[in-house]
């Protein structure tokens, strides 16, 4: 991957490196089409490294039980001959045609990818944080105090920060900034915290030494401050309303799949499922597929087994879209083995 | 009727009640059968208490079993948690339940 190349030319892009969009490269690698996969995720995997990588998934066949981590580790492995590119920790925010005909994907951080084919391997959507249902917590966004990840640590030098959440990031975060900031305070909805055991020890420590405000049985339910943030209200479980004057609220609550832009490309779309025709998971739009659990069809399932089967079938008409005329001819693995794809020559751009 | 099926009360987000029947001896869950009956319960993970999209307030005073640690956990990403704060695909449908009342709690954003 190295420095993430702006401009990416391929036979087959492919949004969503979950199990299934990983499995499409190898189909199309068998058929000698180059993939290149983009996801909103800093990691391949999808839900599988995402939610429950920890989870053994019963129903994939020869397998009596595999994790999760561990079928994405094999799937990667399966596929490394085919040398797929990846675009990972970016969105994919527009489809629309090149002027050549081709289809152009263009992520949130402007990576251009160009292909003849696209396969939308979305599974649930990107996956966005989970944003609590406080009413005015949009005014408060990009840059008026309520941030839901930490970009750069700096920004809360001197400042009063409220943090809310008990997992992992939020005690890092807690731990991390309570040296920066002026005031840190963490508010969780109880006393114990899922977080890494010695993470919540440091802050159980912190707080003790009195560097961080530690409020736990009490939730955040109410922000306020004119144009800007400046102050959040927690409702404690006994002792009721707690103002606290901040200048940023950082509600860390982990990760949440929602479709996203895809619902605005111009798909055929069935409660948030792309629609598809079954003779090979094509959709609405020429050249664009949709495989996994973000496609729908009567009778869909939404297995990864099924999932394995639509990337299989939409690889042989995107093999017509990509060499127009040419015959193709079918193989066994076992006949013929695994012939990789040799490396791309460096692009001159 | 068959003996193995109760009634559940459901109450969504626009304050409907929707009464539910559902069997007991099919292995489902509170979660699955809002999802049989196309109730706005989104179920991300499928039932593995991983999501906290199925979070549900208990009205009635059946006895239910303690939530797992698991499911403490999941319920830290969810917001406006209360005392009466489950997930619902942890709660598995048995006789016992016939006359459960949930009410759906608020969907994050």
């Amino acid at each position: 991957m190295g420095m993430s190349a702006k401009y990416v030319e391929t036979d087959v892009i492919i949004i969503g490196a979950g199990p299934v969009g990983l499995f499409a490269v190898f189909e199309a690698g068998l058929l000698k089409l180059r993939c290149h996969l983009i996801d909103v995720l800093p990691q391949p995997g999808g839900q599988l490294a995402e939610i429950y990588p920890k989870k053994p998934i019963y129903d994939i066949p020869g397998y009596p039980s595999i994790l999760a981590a561990d079928l994405v580790d094999n799937l990667l492995k399966q596929i490394a001959p085919f040398r797929p590119g990846f675009t990972l920790g970016e969105r994919a925010e527009r489809l629309e045609r090149h002027p050549d005909g081709r289809w152009r994907v263009v992520t949130d951080q402007g990576t251009e990818h160009v292909a003849p084919v696209v396969f939308i391997a979305g599974g649930l959507g990107s996956f966005e944080p989970r944003k609590p249902p406080i009413a005015n917590i949009a005014d408060y966004e990009q840059g008026r105090g309520v941030a839901y990840f930490v970009r750069n640590p700096d920004e809360y030098a001197d400042k009063r920060v409220v943090i809310a959440g008990g997992g992992d990031s939020a005690l890092d975060w807690a731990i991390y900034l309570a040296d920066k900031a002026q005031a840190l305070t963490l508010v969780h909805r109880r006393n114990e915290f899922r977080g890494a055991p010695d993470s919540v020890e440091k802050v159980r420590l912190l707080a003790e030494e009195g560097r961080i405000r530690l409020l736990t049985n009490a939730q955040v339910v109410a922000l306020g401050g004119n144009g800007a943030l400046s102050h959040v209200t927690v409702e404690h479980d006994t002792q009721g309303s707690i103002r606290i004057e901040t200048d940023y609220f950082l509600p860390l609550f982990g990760l949440t799949p929602k479709l996203g832009p895809i619902a605005e490309w111009g798909l055929q779309l069935q409660e948030s499922a792309v629609v598809v025709n079954t003779y090979d998971y094509s959709t609405n739009l020429p050249g664009v597929f949709a495989i996994g659990d973000i496609n729908t069809y009567p009778g869909k399932l939404k297995l990864i087994l099924c999932g394995f089967h639509e990337a299989t079938l939409a690889c042989q008409s995107a093999f017509k879209i990509v060499h127009p005329g040419k015959k193709l001819s079918f193989k066994y693995t076992t006949v013929t083995g695994i012939e990789g794809l040799p490396a791309e020559k460096p692009a001159s751009c | 009727m068959s003996e193995h099926l109760i009634t559940v009360k459901v109450v969504d987000r626009t304050q409907r009640i929707h009464t539910l029947q559902a069997p007991t001896d099919m292995g489902l869950n509170l979660m699955e059968v809002c999802k049989m009956y196309e109730l706005p319960v989104k179920g991300t993970c499928g039932g593995m208490a991983l999501c906290a999209s199925c979070h549900v307030y208990v009205l009635s005073e059946h006895e239910l079993p303690p939530p797992s640690e698991d499911e403490q956990a999941m319920l830290d990403s969810a917001f406006c948690v209360r005392a009466n704060s489950r997930l619902s695909c942890q709660i598995r449908l048995r006789d016992e339940l016939d006359g459960l009342q949930v009410q759906l709690a608020p969907e994050s954003e």
